[in-house]
C-alpha cells in the first residue's frame, strides 16, 4: 500500500512518493484509518491545522475496481476523505476527489468549489470516460447546492445520482440499487453532531476573548487591581455558555433565534454568578448591573455565530435575526462593560 | 427532533406549472421540503427551507427559485465589512 498523497501546509504540489509508479494507475486507498488519521481528525476538530488538512484531488481506487465499478465523488478535506473511505469496507469502487481547497462537501458546495465546473474539469483530467464503461456518478447529496445535474449531463455526458447525506449509509444505498430512504436524505443535527462542533467554537471564542482579558489585565496594571479571579471565572463561564452549552442544548432552549437562546442562558449564568458572588449587595449594584448587561450580550453573540455551524438556518433568517439582535448586543455589551469597569474602579 | 428556524423568511418559490415531475428537488433537499404527488412536486413545509439552493440548481425545468446563500452570521458580518457576498471562507477559520 502506497502512502496516501496528502498536501502539506506550505507546498501544494503533489507529493512525489504518492503516484510515481504509473500516472494511469489511480492510488489505492485503504478503508481502515490509522492512528495518525484518527489523531489528525481529532486535531482539526480542535481547530489545529484545519485549513490545510487536505488530500490531493484526483482519482483513487478502493478494492479492485474495474470498468463497471461505481464512481463516488467527494471533497479533498482529509476528514471528509477519511470518513468516506472507512465506510467503504469490502466495496470495489472509484473515488473522484474534487479540489475543494480542503473544505468539506456541503460548505464547498455553498461556495461552488464542489461545483459543476470543477467536476467537469476533473472528469477530463482523470479521463474517467476511458476508465469506466458506464456514465454514472454518485455524488453526495450535500454536494447538490454546488452541482447542476442537468448541466453535467449536457456538458459531460454523465448522469448524476445523488447518494445519501451520510457516508455511513453509502453501502446500503449502493446495495439497494441506489435507493435512498427518506432518513438517508435528511440532514439531522443530533446532540452528537452538535457536540463534535463545539471544540472549534470554544477555541475560536477563546481566541477572540483574549483581547478582552488583555484589556482587563492592563486595567489591573494601572488601577489598584480591580479585577480578580472571580471576574475571570465569570467571563470564562460566559464564553463556555455561548460557545458550548447553547449549541449542545440548542433544541431545548426556548425561542428560535440563536442569539435569543444564547442571551437567555447567558442571563441565567450572569444572575447565578453575580448572586453567588454577593455582588447584588448595596454599593456593588452598578457593577452587578454592568455584568447583567454585558455577559448575556456576549453569550448571545457567540450563539448567533453558531448559525454558521448549524444545519438548518437560512440566510434570510440569519439576516433577520442579526438585524434585530446585533444592535442590541453591541449597545448592551458597551454599556454593560462601561458600568462594570466604573463600578469596579469606584468599589 | 426536527428543528425549525424563523418562520416566514425563506425566499423559496415554486412554479408548479413548469414542473416536469422528475423528483430531483425531493432527492436533493436536505430537509424534505419537497414531496412528489401525482407526478408533480409540491412544497410540504416551506419553513424548513434553509435556502441552500440545491433544488433550484438541479431542477431541469427551472421551476424553483430561491435566493441561495449561507445561513452563517459571521459570514454575513464579514460580507458587510468587506463589501462582498457572504461566503464561508475557511481562510478566516470562521464558520464551517
Amino acid at each position: 500500500m502506497k502512502p496516501l498523497p496528502t498536501r502539506s501546509g506550505c507546498c501544494r504540489a503533489p507529493n512525489n512518493n504518492c503516484c510515481s509508479s504509473d500516472a494511469k494507475d489511480a492510488p489505492l486507498v485503504s478503508t481502515s484509518l490509522s492512528f495518525k488519521d484518527r489523531l489528525g481528525g481529532w486535531k482539526v476538530r480542535w481547530g489545529i491545522g484545519r485549513v490545510n488538512y487536505q488530500v490531493e484531488p484526483g482519482l483513487y481506487a478502493v478494492g479492485k475496481p474495474d470498468g463497471d465499478s461505481p464512481v463516488l465523488v467527494s471533497a479533498n478535506y482529509k476528514l471528509t476523505f477519511d470518513t468516506l473511505r472507512k465506510n467503504l469496507v469490502g466495496l470495489d469502487c472509484w473515488l473522484l476527489i474534487l479540489d475543494t481547497k480542503g473544505v468539506n462537501v456541503w460548505c464547498a458546495a455553498g461556495k461552488k468549489t464542489f461545483g459543476t465546473s470543477e467536476l467537469i474539469n476533473r472528469l477530463e483530467a482523470v479521463k474517467l470516460s476511458e476508465r469506466v464503461r458506464h456514465r454514472k456518478l454518485i455524488l453526495p447529496q450535500l454536494g447538490a447546492p454546488g452541482v447542476s445535474a442537468p448541466e453535467i449531463a449536457r456538458r459531460a455526458g454523465f448522469s448524476v445520482i445523488y447518494g445519501p447525506v451520510r457516508a455511513s449509509d453509502l453501502k446500503a444505498f449502493i446495495s439497494s440499487g441506489y435507493q435512498a430512504t427518506k432518513e438517508m436524505r435528511t440532514v439531522s443535527f443530533t446532540l452528537r453532531d452538535r457536540l463534535v462542533l463545539t471544540p472549534v467554537e470554544l477555541v475560536q471564542a477563546a481566541k477572540k476573548s483574549l483581547s478582552v482579558f488583555g484589556v482587563l489585565f492592563l486595567l489591573n496594571l494601572f488601577a489598584a487591581k480591580p479585577f480578580d479571579v472571580n471576574d475571570f471565572a465569570v467571563c470564562a463561564g460566559t464564553i463556555f455558555i455561548g460557545a458550548v452549552l447553547t449549541p449542545v442544548l440548542l433544541p431545548f432552549i426556548p425561542g428560535r433565534a440563536f442569539a435569543f437562546k444564547g442571551w437567555l442562558l447567558g442571563l441565567c449564568w450572569a444572575t447565578l454568578a453575580v448572586g453567588v458572588l454577593g455582588w447584588f449587595a448595596p454599593g456593588r449594584r452598578l457593577f452587578a448591573a454592568g455584568y447583567l448587561l454585558a455577559l448575556p450580550a456576549v453569550a448571545a453573540y457567540l450563539a448567533m455565530n453558531f448559525t454558521g455551524s448549524s444545519t438548518y438556518t437560512s440566510p434570510s433568517g440569519v439576516l433577520k435575526e442579526m438585524k434585530i439582535a446585533l444592535p442590541l448586543i453591541v449597545i448592551s455589551a458597551i454599556v454593560g462593560s462601561a458600568l462594570t469597569i466604573i463600578g469596579h474602579l469606584m468599589g | 427532533m426536527k428543528m425549525i428556524y424563523l418562520k416566514n423568511v425563506a425566499t423559496l418559490s415554486f412554479l408548479a406549472e413548469k414542473c416536469l415531475g422528475c423528483g430531483r428537488c425531493a432527492e436533493v433537499c436536505p430537509h424534505g421540503v419537497f414531496s412528489l404527488a401525482d407526478k408533480k412536486a409540491w412544497v410540504v413545509e416551506k419553513d424548513l427551507c434553509m435556502e441552500c439552493g440545491a433544488c433550484s440548481l438541479n431542477c431541469p425545468a427551472k421551476a424553483i427559485e430561491v435566493n441561495a446563500g449561507v445561513g452563517c452570521a459571521s459570514a454575513i458580518i464579514k460580507g458587510w465589512i468587506t463589501g462582498s457576498e457572504p461566503s464561508c471562507d475557511r481562510d478566516s477559520g470562521e464558520c464551517c
